[in-house]
């Protein structure tokens, strides 16, 4: 007997992103997924964020590592409340995790959250943690193919930083074919080109996440 | 990479089929895989085989039907297939595109006895 089934096998994971959208939108917080390959400049970009913006607003920050603490060591120097996730293996954070991470913060005291993924540009796509905005960092070292190596991820996105924009004139790197590959496949997606070394670029990005805090 | 989560999500989803009908045994289950997933169809089998062991999924064959990437112009609307580092429409040229197949990941049905 064969039985219709028609359901989308993530359908666990998105009912607990959710409930974990829910929560977050409860406690008025902001939660921003942050992903990208390994070394494209996610730990950089969250401390120049939390540096820029103290003052500003409040920021909790997620960790998710394979393994090690070392990126939770480095944001918690900066007295923001900090989590680390380590996924024992998964490639990527789940909505489950996420859960877990966001029982271990003080939600009421935080406005702005900021999710460091696994270093992967496959798995996080698809995995929803209830985040309001999906940001990809890509870097200039990795070369410009990516979109189309990584079409969903590139898909999915709301931002795409192109990082380590100070590098271009050493490296082979089309930032307009880039651009518009991305743009392609993705109507919404807003790019900015910033450099965490140099500071570059990085005052629009907080400008985009001001505004998509205080549009809420 | 992310097959072990994926394969253990559909199982959950398959045993809870199952088991809403009464089945003793799940003998197929049909699944619908997107290529731009990049879900690889040997290793969810793989995994499947060692988390239905002990269950009435075990044994089951999984059957994947992978969908191709496909895109609708935005100039033109034309269809056709996304090939990989070419993004624009064959058509009109444009690179204005809707993906509308390849993302697809879901469980289409499950044979059971």
């Amino acid at each position: 007997m064969e039985i219709k089934v028609l359901k989308d096998i993530l359908s666990a994971n998105e009912q607990m992103a959710g409930r974990n959208r829910q929560l977050l939108d409860s406690q008025g917080v902001f939660a921003v997924n942050l992903m990208s390959s390994p070394g494209a400049g996610k730990t950089s970009l969250i401390l120049e964020t939390i540096r820029r913006l103290e003052g500003k607003t409040r920021i909790g920050v997620i960790e998710g590592d394979v393994s090690s603490s070392l990126d939770a060591e480095a944001v918690s120097k900066e007295s923001v409340p900090v989590v680390q996730i380590n996924t024992g293996g998964e490639c990527h954070l789940d909505a489950n995790m996420a859960y877990s991470a966001l029982s271990n913060l003080p939600l009421q005291d935080i406005e702005l959250l900021l999710i460091e993924n696994v270093g992967n540009l496959i798995c996080p796509a698809e995995f929803a943690l209830g985040e309001h905005k999906k940001v990809l960092v890509s870097s200039i070292p990795e070369g410009d193919d990516k979109p189309f190596k990584y079409p969903l991820m590139f898909h999915k996105a709301d931002v795409v930083l192109i990082n380590k924009i100070d590098l271009l004139p050493y490296l082979k790197f089309d930032t307009q074919a880039f651009s518009q590959a991305i743009r392609g496949i993705n109507k919404k997606v807003e790019i900015f080109q910033i450099s965490c070394a140099t500071g570059q670029g990085v005052q629009e990005w907080l400008s985009w996440l001001l505004n998509q805090m205080r549009r809420r | 990479m992310h097959e072990l989560a994926i394969t253990q999500s559909m199982f959950d989803l398959v045993m809870e089929q199952a088991r809403k009908a009464g089945a003793k045994r799940v003998g197929k289950v049909n699944l619908v895989i997107g290529e731009m997933t990049g879900v690889v169809g040997d290793c969810v089998q793989f995994y499947f085989n060692f988390i239905s062991r002990g269950t009435l999924a075990e044994g089951a064959t999984l059957s994947f039907m992978m969908v191709p990437p496909k895109a609708q112009c935005q100039r033109c609307d034309k269809l056709f297939e996304l090939k990989e580092f070419d993004w624009a429409c064959p058509f009109c040229g444009s690179n204005s595109l809707q993906i509308v197949a390849g993302k697809e990941l879901f469980v289409d049905s499950i044979e059971v006895e």
